[in-house]
């Protein structure tokens, strides 16, 4: 073959296989849904009709979907400067010598390979009313426990303490990656000029390891539209909505009140938010490049 | 000096306790599973072991099945996506053909909006090809990975171009040159996009939960979900064997190739 034409015989060759499962299940579901979106469901032997905006003004007038909305924006604002503060802590203690190293750094990292669904189980025994371990502490302590899922002001705390659980030690090893990749140098230079240990991590680890802050920061604003695994197990969005996230709305929406319409509606929401998200780090990282 | 080595000492101590802060869950897991319930909250040192609950929880829900499911959709998923995630990242690193960039930049898209958050479409999608409630149907919306993509293809990107063409000069084909010299230098990556995507999909849960609906199908976390609930009244001794189960496998090869767990993701996470 004449090896001009060749190379792009190959390339496409080589690229359709995935393509073909790239359009199938990514970008022909991105652009349906926001077909979907625009159109009634189909009921029985009516087929569904373009109603233009109106699934977008139910949106607008649904006040569980602001909540779901407010919920997510708490639990991602709660949960991410503890993992983040936690991660850091974790990475700056195991990236030294110590006794137990091995232990400690396995102890921070276990959570993350778990099961989300595995976790929920255990943490639902831990905050069970009366009977539960959080309860059973409490009670030795003199103090009366509570019902920590079922009401409204502490569930969604319950299920921001499990999130911090998982992902604390999943972050932690971005910084212990970053952490080994500071110069010897500049450690040596702090050393020699006498700097504390928390004067060194304030004034050059801590700038140091701020692309990576930034990944992290993406990637767990992101999590909070993956992982909503726990809400099965532990609250299914209740009580009253308390522990609603946009996804697990998405889900209930769209599988168990089979409202498709409306269901694309939420999938638009969210690829919009994650697509904007996107967006945002791009910049940010353009910005930030004089620090690497 | 004496006060750095006293700090020191202090971290060392403040460390440790949040390790055991972050490992009693999981020890308090154990503790339950290898006691008699009524010890779920006695914390006797004396208490009998037992494995009881473990033999409870695997005849009350069809775990062996379960784990064979899981397995499948797992070796399954990996093994396509590294077949198509290996082709295209040959195609993207060492062919410019027509459209390359572009094709890239939308494979971008999928590191944004991933399939599960297009579960609607996909589940309808999956009716439409009559594969509802199939293994096959958990795994394919995963295959196309461009996560993978561009963890294979930076690494062919490092592999110098005169080991291609001194294989390319013996009159090997495209083919030929990407499975005796691409894929034999890029094993390390092999090995944490292996580990990565099947630690990931033994734990996924929200697609299969949608797209399973029996015993045949269903992977360990949809079957644990349904074990664990509330509703089905089993005590927490039972659900913390049937949890300690489930994430065995997982569990014990992390606990033995630790350092490989955590560089995989290391080197999986940093692009």
């Amino acid at each position: 073959m004449n090896p001009k034409i060749a190379r792009h015989v190959y390339g496409w060759l080589l690229f359709t296989p995935a393509a073909i499962f790239f359009i199938l299940f990514t970008h022909y579901p991105i652009v349906w849904s926001f077909f979907l979106s625009f159109f009634s469901n189909p009921r029985g032997s009516r087929a569904a009709v373009f109603v233009g905006l109106q699934n977008y003004a139910y949106l607008i007038e649904d006040p569980i979907f602001w909540q779901a909305l407010k919920n997510n924006l708490i639990y991602a604002f709660g949960t991410i400067p503890v993992t983040i503060s936690l991660a850091m802590l974790m990475a700056v203690w195991v990236n030294r010598r110590m006794t137990g190293r091995a232990f400690v750094r396995a102890a921070y990292f276990t959570p993350t390979i778990l099961p989300m669904i595995a976790i929920a189980n255990i943490w639902l025994f831990f905050y069970t009313p009366g009977v539960g371990l959080f309860d059973n502490i409490l009670k030795s302590l003199g103090v009366s426990g509570r019902n920590w899922l079922g009401n409204p002001d502490t569930a969604l705390a319950c299920l921001m303490v499990i999130a911090v659980w998982k992902d604390a030690g999943f972050f932690m090893i971005f910084y212990l990656a970053a952490l080994q990749g500071i110069p010897k140098d500049v450690v040596e230079a702090g050393k020699i000029e006498g700097a504390g240990r928390f004067y060194f991590f304030r004034r050059v680890t801590f700038p140091l390891l701020m692309p990576t802050t930034v990944f992290v920061v993406f990637n767990a604003l992101i999590n909070t539209f993956r992982i909503i695994d726990h809400i099965f197990i532990l609250t299914k969005g209740g009580p009253d909505n308390a522990t609603e996230l946009l996804l697990y709305y998405l889900f209930q929406t769209a599988f168990e009140f089979w409202d498709t319409a409306y269901a694309a509606v939420l999938t638009v929401v969210i690829m919009t938010i994650l697509m904007g998200l996107a967006l945002a780090q791009f910049k940010v990282l353009e910005r930030r490049t004089h620090y690497q | 000096m004496e006060t750095s080595k006293f700090w020191l000492h202090l971290e060392t101590a403040a460390a440790w306790m949040l390790g055991i802060l972050w490992a009693a869950p999981l020890i308090y897991a154990f503790w339950a599973a290898f006691h008699p319930p009524e010890f779920a909250v006695r914390f006797d040192m004396t208490a009998p072991l037992t494995l009881a609950n473990f033999i409870e929880a695997w005849t009350t829900a069809p775990f062996a099945r379960y784990f064979i499911n899981t397995i499948l959709y797992t070796f399954m998923t990996t093994s396509l996506q590294f077949v198509l995630c290996t082709l295209a990242a040959y195609a993207f690193a060492c062919y410019e053909w027509k459209g390359r960039d572009l094709a890239f930049s939308l494979i971008l898209v999928q590191l944004m909006v991933m399939p599960d958050q297009l579960l609607v479409v996909n589940y309808q999608t999956m009716t439409a090809l009559n594969l509802v409630d199939t293994i096959p149907a958990i795994s394919l919306p995963y295959i196309a990975s461009a996560f993978g993509v561009f963890l294979l293809r930076q690494n062919f990107k490092q592999v110098p171009l005169a080991l291609a063409e001194a294989a390319r000069v013996e009159g090997a084909g495209p083919l030929t040159i990407l499975l005796k010299v691409y894929v034999p230098l890029s094993k390390s990556v092999y090995l944490a996009y292996g580990l990565v995507s099947v630690s990931w999909h033994w734990n996924n849960f929200l697609w299969p939960l949608v797209i399973t609906n029996s015993v045949t199908t269903r992977p360990i976390t949809v079957g644990l979900s349904i074990f664990g609930s509330p509703e089905n009244g089993v005590n927490f001794a039972i659900v913390s064997a049937g949890t300690l189960m489930s994430v065995a496998p997982l569990l014990i090869s992390f606990l033995l190739f630790q350092r490989q767990f955590v560089q995989s993701f290391m080197r999986a996470g940093i692009k």
